[in-house]
């Protein structure tokens, strides 16, 4: 057997490959940013519902909302307090992005941490990142 | 020891009963605090039976002024224009909610042998016919095209497959797919809007009736826009503008004869 350096050669490459999804995360932040709420978030004091539930809840919530913005053409939304939103992304001061309009700092710090890509901005825009 | 097996099912039971009480009177207690959420329209939403619009092409004189309501919808819409981009004119990446037409592509049902020659060079502004009877709902698979209670043909984009089964269904051409990114377009001459989503490559689009404009109490951006070249109102309303204007103009419908029954009528 004179294929000694091969294999050993080989075995280094396939280690290394086994392996290099695990070197490559080594080096990336994994540490939770907080998110920022906004000035206007902090002077409206609450979320749509309570934000324990939003946290786990908000994705359920759009979903519901752009189906009966939709399919039923209704846009307003009136939480248990009876307080008024529109059911909206980002149209409008009563909107997500119209309160939380820091998305970069609050929607983006969690999604990336999390590893959660909406594709929901390749067609809703960020009013802050069009003119 | 004798009856312990008789304690244990009484209290297993008891506590059982218990249990399912607690939970329903935790829910009470957690609900009582306020009402239940729910959803409803702005105060100030125009509401209709039927939209429907009346175009009296007798104001248009030119292609100017039919130039000037496209581009209305279009920059509100944020509808891409590839041509923008100095490539030359692509029908097939076109997306368009709007635009013009010749009397005989638009009434091609209409289109005798001897024309009034006025007509007959008319810029005529066509767009989503809203039909009563759409075969684009009839033909898309997921449901994303579907009519609304008011009679405005709706898009569902969050559920578009990109299939274009509605393109080929409409006998009127007004619908536009997304074969690139229309965010390429919109980009580079910096005017994308808030207030509409863009829209991504691989979903159709075409006229909503405006009803996000409707939903605030707004009517659709061509109408305003056009000084009282169209009129949009309800067409079961017999009181509406447009029910007035149809009893005292005589209209014409594009393709009359496919059963379809368009709501945007002519004046000619
Ligand atoms: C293909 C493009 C597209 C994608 C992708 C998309 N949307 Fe939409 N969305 C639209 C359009 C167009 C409307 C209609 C806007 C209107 O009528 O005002 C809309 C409406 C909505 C509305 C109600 C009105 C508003 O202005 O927000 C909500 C809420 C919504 N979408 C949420 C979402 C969420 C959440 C996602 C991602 C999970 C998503 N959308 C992805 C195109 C898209
Ligand atoms: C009127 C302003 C307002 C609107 C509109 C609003 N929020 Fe909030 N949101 C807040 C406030 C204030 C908080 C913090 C609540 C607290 O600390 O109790 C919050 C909290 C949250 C949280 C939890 C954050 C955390 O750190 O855990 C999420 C997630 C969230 N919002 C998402 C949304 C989404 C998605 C929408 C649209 C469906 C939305 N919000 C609409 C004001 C708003
Ligand atoms: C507290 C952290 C946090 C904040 C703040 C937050 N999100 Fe999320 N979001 C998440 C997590 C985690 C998920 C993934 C949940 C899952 O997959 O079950 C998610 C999922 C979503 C989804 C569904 C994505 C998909 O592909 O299914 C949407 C839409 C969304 N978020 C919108 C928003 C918007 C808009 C904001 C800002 C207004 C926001 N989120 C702020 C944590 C957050």
């Amino acid at each position: 057997m004179n294929d000694k350096k091969l294999i050993i050669t080989g075995v280094i490459i396939f280690i290394f490959i086994l392996i290099f999804p695990f070197l490559y995360n080594l080096g990336g932040t994994t540490e939770f940013i907080d998110p920022v709420l906004s000035e206007k978030a902090k002077a409206a004091k609450f979320c749509v519902v309570p934000k324990e539930d939003m946290k786990v809840e908000h994705m359920q919530i759009l979903d519901v909302w752009r189906d009966t913005v939709v399919r039923k053409g209704e846009r307003v939304y009136v939480n248990s307090d009876g307080k008024k939103f529109t059911m909206s992304l980002s149209t409008g001061e009563n909107s997500c992005l119209g309160c939380h309009n820091n998305k970069a700092e609050f929607c983006d710090r969690c999604h990336d941490y999390a590893s959660v890509r909406p594709y929901c901005w390749d067609c809703h825009t960020d009013p802050k990142e069009i003119k | 020891m004798e009856n312990s097996r008789r304690k244990f099912l009484k209290v297993a039971g008891a506590s059982a009963l218990g249990m399912g009480m607690a939970g329903t009177a935790v829910r009470a207690i957690a609900s009582g605090s306020g009402n239940k959420p729910k959803t409803m329209k702005n105060d100030n939403a125009l509401t209709a039976k039927h939209w429907g619009m009346v175009i009296d092409t007798r104001k248009f004189k030119s292609h100017k002024d039919v130039q000037k309501l496209i581009d209305v919808c279009h920059k509100i819409h944020n509808v891409p224009d590839f041509e923008y981009l100095g490539e030359h004119k692509q029908q097939m990446h076109e997306i368009k909610w709007m635009w013009e037409e010749e009397y005989k592509h638009a009434f091609t049902d209409l289109n005798y042998k001897y024309v009034n020659k006025r007509v007959e060079h008319l810029p005529f502004l066509v767009l989503c016919n809203h039909c009563e009877n759409p075969p684009c709902v009839k033909a898309c698979p997921t449901k994303a095209t579907f009519k609304r209670d008011d009679g405005i043909v709706s898009m569902d984009f969050h559920r578009c497959i990109g299939c274009r089964f509605c393109m080929a269904a409409c006998p009127y051409g007004s619908r536009s797919f997304n074969f690139r990114d229309p965010r390429a377009a919109l980009n580079l001459k910096e005017e994308t809007v808030s207030g509409f989503p863009t829209r991504m490559k691989g979903v159709v689009e075409k006229c909503n009736f405006c009803a996000e404009r409707l939903a605030i109490g707004k009517k659709p951006a061509c109408v305003e826009a056009s000084n009282g070249a169209i009129a949009f109102g309800d067409l079961e309303d017999p009181e509406s503008d447009v029910r007035k204007l149809l009893e005292s103009n005589y209209t014409i419908r594009r393709k009359q004869g496919m059963g379809t029954e368009p709501s945007v009528y002519y004046i000619v």
